[in-house]
């Protein structure tokens, strides 16, 4: 009968210790949550988050791929970040291809048509990223068919 | 907003009903805060596209199509392809739209509702090819800068609106008349309000065609936003840019529409054959108007594969810009030989034309159906790239597919 009571006290502690450290764990993944995404559970009307991007993870890098824009890793990423996404899309840079005289024009198109700001000290870099990472491949006048997914054509 | 709001509602009770369990803390997550995962705008369903169409670019949008997409007669709007040079306009008030007509070339402006519009004039329906002046562009060598369209940015749906020449006609046009400029209610990518993300327009000979059109219908239906609503100028066979979205002004000028656009390097290509990659002046590069010649073999899907003496059924479509394709073949050996396709007459004027043909091999083996359509000026479309351009335009060299017999 000793026996049984003492078991009993010791599963009502262990219960108890086990309740603890759970709760502790949800708090600190709570508090760790919301160091990283600032809006969890605060109470106060938090403005219309346009874009994702904002709170993603900025930095992630992925196969040497910036995840968030599609950008290679290389040097000058940040700077191409940040003078090139503010309009418009990553997509419409990373699906193009130019040598630097090619971009520089590009630059200069942006700046005399779309209000681009002058790029100062930045501009090398940006088109030393973009010529290195997104230089033309030759392509004759006519490629072979690529990327061909072979099907059974159903009768 | 509102409909954001909506996605985000019904995700949270289908989450919550999928887990049996509300989400906790659902009711304080503050107003105006979408969940993380629900941030990203799925574009499909935002536009109702088809999980098959390519994003090629997300601010602003642009989606194109692939060949076998593009299968039915009128295309549907989950296959059409979205080409965007700014922000989709928000918050459309169909009630106050207005539709303006001015510049220097009216007797005086005029303003109509869309109601007015609608029941003034007489509604007419066409089936209108739209392609991109820069489908195809992706191909070019050296490479033009801009969206890298493959062979999808082309459509043909059925609109139903009223002629553009009626309301000329109402408004007045002076004899000096020479372009047609429109003005539109999308925004510029910078935020600037005082930029036109595009005004560009068409000749007064192409103004006044019957099948050119100020729509507000789109195979039957409102136009989707993407494409448009509640009201499109539709010029069928030139440069889809010249068919503007969103129109709320058109303005009658006494010289070739000057606005976003319509000045060089933009719709134009040299006005002399130039070599790849050589610069061009902005003065030597001309206005694009008529399309080319051009098809598509839209079934099979490239990487059928049929076993040996299987007959292979193509079927596709040809377009000719302001002309009519007139015949239309099919080759297996890389155009050493040329075999007939059957192809239809259009429905209505620029419309595309359907084709089929029935194909035998000789033996097993790797082959590619190319296509190519002739129009009635006897002009075919080149197997390799035709004339290089900087910016990339009007590339309608065969379509081909991948074909396996074994």
């Amino acid at each position: 009968m000793k026996d049984q009571e003492f078991r009993n006290k010791v599963k009502r502690i262990y219960l108890g210790v086990t309740l603890f450290f759970g709760l502790l764990v949800i708090g600190a993944g709570a508090l760790i949550y919301k160091l990283a995404y600032p809006s969890f559970l605060s109470f106060d009307d938090v403005k219309q988050i346009e874009t994702y991007r904002e709170v993603e993870d900025l930095d992630k890098i992925e196969n040497g791929i910036h995840l968030a824009t599609g950008f290679k890793d290389d040097v000058g990423l940040q700077t191409v970040i940040v003078s090139c996404t503010p309009c418009h899309s990553a997509k419409l840079v990373t699906q193009n291809r130019a040598n630097k005289e090619g971009w520089v024009s590009i630059i200069r198109w942006m700046q005399e048509t779309q209000n681009l700001w002058d790029l100062g000290k930045n501009e090398s870099v940006i088109v030393n990223y973009l010529a290195k990472n997104y230089a033309p491949e030759e392509k004759g006048r006519r490629v072979n068919l690529e990327d061909i997914e072979w099907y059974d054509l159903e009768k | 907003m509102k409909r954001r709001k909506f996605i985000r509602n019904t995700f949270l009770g289908t989450a919550a009903s999928l887990m049996g369990a509300d989400i906790v803390f659902s009711a304080s997550i503050p107003k105006g805060y979408t969940p993380i995962a629900l941030q990203n705008p799925d574009p499909y369903k935002l536009f109702n596209k088809d999980k098959g169409m390519t994003i090629l670019n997300d601010k602003p949008w642009n989606i194109e199509a692939k060949a076998h997409l593009l299968d039915d007669n009128i295309t549907p709007n989950k296959y059409m392809f979205i080409r965007n040079n700014g922000l989709i306009p928000q918050n459309i008030d169909i009630a106050n739209w207005k539709l303006t007509i001015d510049g220097e070339s009216v007797s005086s402006p005029k303003t109509y509702t869309l109601q007015e519009l609608k029941s003034k004039f007489k509604n007419y329906t066409y089936q209108l090819t739209l392609e991109c002046g820069g489908n195809g562009r992706s191909e070019f060598n050296p490479p033009a800068k801009g969206n890298q369209w493959t062979v999808g940015a082309v459509s043909c749906a059925e609109w139903t609106g009223v002629r553009l020449k009626d309301i000329l006609e109402d408004v007045g046009v002076k004899d000096h008349a020479v372009y047609i400029g429109y003005h539109a209610a999308d925004t510029h990518l910078s935020g600037d309000p005082k930029k036109e993300p595009i005004s560009r327009g068409v000749p007064m000979h192409k103004a006044l065609q019957e099948e050119t059109l100020l729509a507000f219908k789109m195979n039957g239906e409102d136009i989707p936003l993407a494409h448009g609503y509640p009201l499109r100028l539709v010029a069928g066979g030139w440069p889809a840019s010249a068919s503007g979205k969103w129109i709320n002004r058109i303005s009658v000028r006494n010289k070739v529409h000057d606005g976003t656009k319509m000045k060089a390097p933009a719709y134009r290509v040299p006005c002399k054959p130039v070599a790849p990659g050589e610069k061009v002046k902005d003065a030597d590069m001309c206005i694009i108007e008529s399309m080319p010649v051009k098809s598509l073999i839209t079934y099979p899907k490239s990487g059928a594969m049929i076993n040996e003496e299987e007959i292979l059924n193509i079927r596709g479509h040809a377009w000719a810009g302001e002309l009519q394709v007139e015949t239309m073949e099919y080759s297996i050996d890389f155009g050493a030989t040329w075999n007939a396709c059957k192809l239809e007459n259009p429905v209505n004027r620029l419309a595309w034309q359907h084709f089929k043909a029935s194909i035998e091999f000789p033996k097993k083996g790797y082959y590619e159906i190319w296509a190519r359509a002739t129009d009635n000026k006897g002009v075919s479309q080149p197997m390799i790239l035709p004339g290089w351009n900087p910016k990339g335009y009007l590339n309608n060299a065969c379509h081909r597919i991948a074909v396996k017999v074994k």
